[in-house]
């Protein structure tokens, strides 16, 4: 899945024209790949091309020069920006969508909703059987994205508070084969975005306020922020190259833009 | 004339040739090169992220701390300081963002431009405080003691049984369990490919007539062509429920599952080239030990095997090579998880799976890329012991014959 080079659109035009590319997160990947086409619709004399790779990926190639715009699903790292620093550059960071994350188990578990601090237990490993938590008694399997993932970073960053997952957690190298384990897998929990969920695993009811109010993962309560699990996705581009990628993000943050980014299965921003 | 200009483009051949091999092996050797360069670097490096710093009070009497004791602090498994060699109180841990638990927002300045100051400040007052913040916003005068940490060790490395490379604030770089996963998942791939591929080799060279052969044969190499994701894919929807169904067990993402799937993948390695030497054996031999009144399975056994050992052994290299390196279908159904294994039904994670995971979201040229070259490097060197074994087997074997 990862460094498949996709180039979506090289348009034959010649004469003036601005080229851009787009590297980094496999996340933003397929939203940044739809907002290139529509954008190549309408402004046919440039050049968009969207390749993944990874943030970490992208945010590397920015380092180099050899991207334009880093797509990232996480914030970059202090690592990185000391990088850009010491080349003599600096980054602009701009938010263009939300992806809420979904608590996921097993259709045939009971328990239907899980407050943060159950979450953080079962993650790190202090949780280890359902019915510590109202299900049946049946060991906890925990799936996890991998460790390189943005996904991970900011699970572990909101939901564990910053401390680690157990040793014991199984990572899976894309979203859809955690789907697919916990479908077919009972004592399964774990966690993908809220455009993976579909009818062979079953949300769960997330709590941040120690169990008064519990909030299902759904589009509506991701928009109006009453859902907790929200991450925002990032471009970030260096900022000697404003004017060129300028008119590409301000298409992205555009009314147009957004609609795009609900298509794909993510949250708009919210003004 | 006409000989030297035979002869001209004779050498011209000759020296393309040399040429293409002297390149082949340039190119080999500049990988490995550039692998190891890449991946001892991380016995240069320090465990915490470069651009942050670890601080203590300046009253505590603790001066080092493991980097596995540091990631128990923070995730708040050692909570007392008598734990780690200090006095007995509680420890209160400080990261960056808790800068607004201690000060307001206008004390901090709207700029960060306090911050500094306020780190250190924080640290001053607090005896049992342990602080890890970014060497930006570490004061002129910083009231605090830095903690030293010392560079990853070889030790460390080889004998940690935590892998969390992206931990804050200090990365644990244990590849102990992700050896002992790659080992346990080929060693299971080999005991099951190997009789297997030997019977069905057995067969259709020797047994099998030939219209079964040409069907069977075919049929076998088309295995060889499959790509590894539709081995893993099949591996997790079909082998994983399985093996989770057949040992009551409560996950079905084992060791066992990598192993069945790099089993059937080695497969085709396996029989082909073993059934090729196998074929190769001279009829006249073959004939002669029938001549002598020795049975059919007894000349198999006798003259054919033992004749045609350097190419099975062959084939079994390339598959066990095949088994150790393979990435994609080990990744979808071992379940990845980095413990040590005690039996092959409990999750494994193997090192191909780590770097093919891992090394895309790596900040390169960082303290986790070259703990994932390093691992390349320990792959490298796991596959060349075995090559040199099996050469160093087979070759005594021959001299044996003689």
């Amino acid at each position: 899945m990862k460094s498949k080079v996709l180039i979506i659109a090289l348009s034959l035009y010649t004469g003036v024209s601005i080229a851009q590319k787009l590297k980094g997160s496999d996340t933003v990947l397929p939203l940044a790949q739809k907002e290139a086409e529509s954008y190549l619709k309408v402004n046919k004399a440039n050049k968009v091309t969207v390749t993944g790779g990874g943030s970490g990926v992208g945010l590397a190639a920015l380092v180099d020069g050899t991207t334009d715009i880093a797509m990232s699903s996480r914030k970059i790292k202090m690592s990185e920006k000391i990088k850009l620093q010491d080349a003599g550059k600096a980054s602009k960071e701009i938010i263009v969508a939300y992806d809420a994350l979904a608590v996921i188990v097993n259709p045939s578990n009971k328990v239907a909703q899980l407050t943060r601090e159950q979450l953080e237990g079962i993650f790190t490993g202090k949780i280890k059987n359902w019915k510590e938590v109202g299900g049946d008694d049946l060991q906890i399997v925990v799936y996890s994205r991998e460790s390189s993932s943005g996904t991970y970073e900011f699970f572990k960053e909101h939901v564990l508070k910053n401390k680690n997952y157990a040793s014991s957690v199984l990572s899976m190298p894309a979203t859809g084969a955690i789907v697919q384990s916990i479908s077919q897998t009972k004592g399964a929990i774990g966690y993908v975005g809220l455009a993976y969920v579909e009818k062979e695993i079953k949300t769960v009811k997330v709590s941040y306020d120690k169990g008064k109010t519990y909030v299902a993962p759904s589009m509506a309560s991701a928009k109006d922020k009453s859902y907790p699990v929200v991450r925002p996705l990032y471009y970030y581009y260096l900022t000697t190259m404003e004017k060129s990628v300028k008119p590409f993000v301000d298409f992205c943050l555009s009314p147009e833009g957004q609609k795009i980014v609900e298509q794909v299965g993510y949250v708009p921003l919210t003004k | 004339m006409k000989t030297f200009y035979k002869k001209f483009s004779e050498k011209f051949i000759e020296g393309l040739l040399l040429l293409s091999s002297t390149i082949t092996t340039l190119t080999v050797l500049l990988i490995v090169v550039f692998l190891f360069k890449e991946g001892l670097g991380v016995f240069n490096q320090k465990p915490v992220e470069e651009g942050f710093v670890i601080a203590l009070n300046k009253q505590n009497p603790v001066n080092k701390l493991s980097s596995a004791q540091l990631k128990n602090i923070f995730d708040q498994n050692i909570t007392n300081w008598i734990e780690v060699g200090g006095k007995k109180d509680s420890i209160i841990l400080f990261r960056m963002e808790d800068i607004t638990n201690y000060y307001s927002e206008e004390q901090i300045g709207e700029q960060y431009e306090n911050l500094p100051q306020c780190i250190s400040k924080v640290v001053d007052s607090l005896p049992n405080i342990i602080a890890f913040f970014s060497t930006k916003y570490l004061d002129k005068n910083f009231q605090g003691k830095q903690l030293d940490i010392d560079k990853i060790s070889f030790k460390e490395f080889f004998s940690g049984k935590e892998w969390f490379p992206t931990a804050q604030p200090s990365a644990q770089l244990g590849v102990l369990p992700l050896i002992l996963g790659t080992l346990w998942v080929s060693l299971g791939a080999i005991l099951l490919a190997l009789p297997l591929g030997l019977a069905a080799a057995i067969y259709m060279s020797e047994i099998a007539n030939e219209n079964v052969r040409k069907i069977m044969k075919p049929l076998i190499e088309l295995l060889a062509g499959i790509p590894s994701v539709v081995y893993g894919f099949f591996g997790l929807v079909i082998i994983v429920p399985l093996i989770q169904k057949t040992f009551d067990l409560p996950v079905g993402e084992t060791g066992l599952a990598g192993s069945i799937v790099l089993g059937i993948m080695a497969l085709p390695t396996i029989i082909t080239i073993s059934e090729d030497a196998m074929r190769n054996t001279p009829r006249a031999m073959k004939e002669a030990s029938l001549a002598l009144g020795a049975s059919k399975w007894q000349t198999i056994y006798k003259v054919v095997v033992p004749y045609s050992i350097s190419g099975i052994t062959a084939g079994a290299i390339l598959g066990i090579g095949r088994a150790i390196g393979e990435t994609m279908a080990v990744l979808m159904v071992t379940g990845n998880a980095a413990v040590i294994p005690h039996t092959i039904l409990e999750p494994v994670r193997t090192i191909p799976a780590t770097i093919a995971a891992e090394l895309g979201e790596a900040s390169n040229g960082g303290l986790h890329y070259k703990a994932l070259f390093a691992l390349g490097c320990i792959l490298f060197i796991i596959t060349l012991i075995i090559n040199l074994t099996v050469e160093y087997i087979s070759n005594r074997k021959k001299y044996n014959n003689r």
